[in-house]
């Protein structure tokens, strides 16, 4: 799967979870949680639909390096 | 309970001598009259809480001592002094004063834990000026219908908040005159119809003379919810301040060289109570994060800053409980010695994963948002029975009660019989009223009791446990949410026909809010339709009051009367019996 299949991946994911968010506008190297509106819940739920579409673990120590749609694409390269 | 599964204490076990050692005798001797002259608030004609916080120690034996210390991922730490916190609490108040802005007039402030939210809400009560702050993660429909209730007319928020959440509803909010912006990335804002606060604090003096406010004047409206109707506005005193500082020293223990953490955000009442006024109250440093939840940030914080007193919430321990026992283990909190926990009963578990991880078991509390303040409690010097909330503070009376039929109630002396947990009214953070809504408050009221809507029962050592709400109201991370707020911003997507709305219990939060709709003819249901009203909902709301489930059904079962029974939809969703339907619509 190539980066830009991943993105589509992850974009579909948030929007499961937050159909508001106007995926155009993310500026993908800033903290997603500051662009659109995620409780703690909806953050993972969002980590749980990624393991559960791509069939990746992300391990609860690794959520932290997870801050901007261009880290979750990222780690989720290296993981698939 | 199980004799075996209480938590015993000893004083001479704990590290550091407890403020309350004995407790009957700290209850009798106990007189708020008292505290309040400790604070120096030698008259009921003159209290300010921000003088009593933050101006009482400027030049005092605390003055260069933090007082706060804000945490920024990626950023490096910063420290304010109580002395230069008074410098700019000072400098709002002048801010203010500029704009014409006095006393009793209101200010909302809507951040993130970002040092202006602090310093404009105790530059507010500086200024005499009645202050809300408002939870950052609410949708512009929850904030426009609080700064509308509340007749707003000062909003301190950040540039990216505004253009998110207020811009285009601003016309929407007629009381609301002067915006006054923090620029996100640290520059200068220059939005059309606003201010940068930067630019008016630089031009402001730091010399500012108290407003003169007594002990009853307003100074903090917290937005609260019920089942039906608009959330209600309850409004808060200056005189409140004593339950602030007495609680601080008996439910948190706080000691003049404890570093504090209070993990809620000053949008909850937690937040502004216990996150802001009781630590500055007491002189000790506070230590605020910025960042939203983050277990392995979180064991971080509390090892690096050397925190000693912890209070948070269940939510959260269960997030942490989450995320398994390998991360605690890479980190050591040998200063941490109290951790207490409010926002909904913590569960047996949730208390004995604290002293096997932290090493400390956890002491449950309990208040609201009409009380002000902690009312009930576990306090390091007493055995915790888990799962109980503790027994009440000194100057707390509270009794479980039921109700007549003549709207008086009946203290239930028995123990371990179920009733509503009632408090004896007169202590000092009491809600004056909800605001505009006086039958609404007077409700709340039974003679000499304050009756919580919650149920409970109390054993025979004086424990209160929690068993429920006596209504329809949502309790989800720990915050309230009122269904009818939810069920309107659903009514108003063309394709709703009616909305029932309901707390569904979850592991971690709670109860997590889910939507029942009905739709309107023309419309059919379709993964897309829910997810659209989704959005929609999430939109308006905001992700915290928004619906995590939507779904979707033919018609909602409604009472004769007309009113959709949530009680109902609940049972259904829980697989439970349904129990009285013969209300119900065509019959039982």
């Amino acid at each position: 799967m190539n980066e830009s299949e991943i993105r589509t991946v992850v974009l579909a994911t948030l929007l499961s979870i937050a159909p508001e968010a106007e995926t155009d506008e993310l500026r993908s190297e800033r903290p997603l949680r500051n662009q659109v509106d995620l409780d703690s819940m909806d953050w993972l739920n969002f980590l749980l639909g990624l393991h559960e579409r791509l069939k990746v673990d992300i391990p609860e120590a690794d959520y932290r390096k997870l801050v901007t749609l261009d880290d979750v694409v990222a780690y989720l390269k290296t993981k698939l | 309970m199980d004799a075996a599964s209480i938590i015993r204490k000893t004083v001479t076990a704990l590290r550091v001598t407890p403020n309350m050692a004995d407790y009957v005798v700290e209850r009798a001797r106990f007189s708020w009259d008292a505290v309040s002259r400790e604070l120096g608030c030698c008259s009921a004609e003159r209290v300010n809480i921000a003088g009593v916080a933050v101006d009482r120690h400027a030049d005092g034996p605390l003055r260069d001592k933090v007082a706060l210390r804000f945490l920024v991922r990626g950023e490096p730490t910063r420290d304010i002094s109580f002395h230069a916190l008074s410098a700019h609490v000072s400098r709002f108040a002048n801010v203010l004063k500029g704009l014409g802005v006095g006393k009793g007039e209101r200010v909302f402030v809507l951040a993130g834990r970002i040092p202006e939210l602090y310093i404009a809400v105790l530059g507010s009560l500086k200024n005499g000026t009645v202050v809300t702050p408002l939870f950052s993660a609410f949708g512009p429909e929850p904030i426009a219908t609080r700064i509308n209730l509340g007749g707003g007319r000062v909003l301190v928020t950040t540039d990216a908040l505004y253009e998110r959440k207020i811009a285009k509803w601003r016309d929407k909010m007629p009381t609301l005159e002067h915006v006054l912006l923090v620029a996100e990335d640290g520059g200068r804002t220059s939005l059309p119809g606003t201010h940068n606060l930067a630019t008016l604090m630089d031009a402001a003096s730091a010399a500012c003379d108290l407003t003169p406010t007594g002990a009853e004047d307003p100074a903090l409206l917290h937005f609260t919810s019920g089942t039906t109707g608009t959330p209600k506005g309850a409004v808060h005193v200056h005189g409140a301040v004593t339950t602030h500082y007495a609680t601080g020293r008996y439910a948190l223990d706080l000691h003049a060289d404890d570093i504090y953490w209070c993990t809620a955000d000053p949008g909850w009442v937690t937040g502004t109570s216990y996150g802001i006024i009781a630590p500055l109250l007491h002189g000790v440093t506070s230590v605020i994060d910025h960042e939203e939840f983050d277990a392995e940030r979180w064991y971080g914080i509390l090892q690096d800053e050397a925190v000693t007193v912890w209070y948070t919430a269940p939510t959260a321990i269960r997030m942490l409980m989450k995320a398994g026992a390998e991360i605690p283990k890479k980190y050591k909190f040998p200063q941490l010695r109290f951790i207490a926990s409010v926002g909904e009963p913590l569960n047996p578990e949730a208390v004995r994963w604290g002293s096997q991880v932290l090493g400390l078991p956890i002491h449950d509390n309990w208040w609201q948002t009409e009380t002000g303040g902690i009312m009930i409690a576990n306090t390091p010097a007493f055995d915790i029975k888990p799962g109980s909330m503790g027994r009440p503070l000194p100057g707390i009376d509270a009794a479980i009660v039921k109700h007549n039929e003549d709207g008086s109630v009946t203290v239930l002396d028995q123990p371990d019989v179920e009733g509503e947990l009632a408090l004896k009214t007169g202590w000092p953070s009491m809600f004056r009223g909800y605001l505009n809504n006086e039958e609404r408050y007077r409700k709340c009221f039974s003679g000499e009791w304050y009756l919580s809507g919650d149920l409970a029962k109390r054993d025979a050592d004086g424990y209160f446990w929690f068993v429920g709400r006596a209504d329809d109201v949502i309790k989800s991370a720990g915050h309230l949410i009122g269904p009818f707020e939810v069920e309107s911003a659903l009514m108003e997507h063309p394709a709703v026909a009616e909305a029932g709305v309901i707390g569904k219990p979850d592991p971690v939060v709670g109860e997590m809010v889910k939507a029942f709709v009905s739709l309107k003819q023309g419309y059919t249901d379709s993964e897309e339709l829910r997810r659209e009203l989704l959005g929609h909902a999430r939109k308006k709301l905001g992700a915290a009051v928004a619906p995590k489930e939507i779904a979707v059904l033919p018609t909602l079962p409604r009472t004769r009367s007309g009113k959709i029974m949530r009680r109902l939809l609940k049972a259904r969703e829980l697989g439970l019996p349904e129990g009285d339907t013969s209300t119900l619509e065509g019959g039982g």
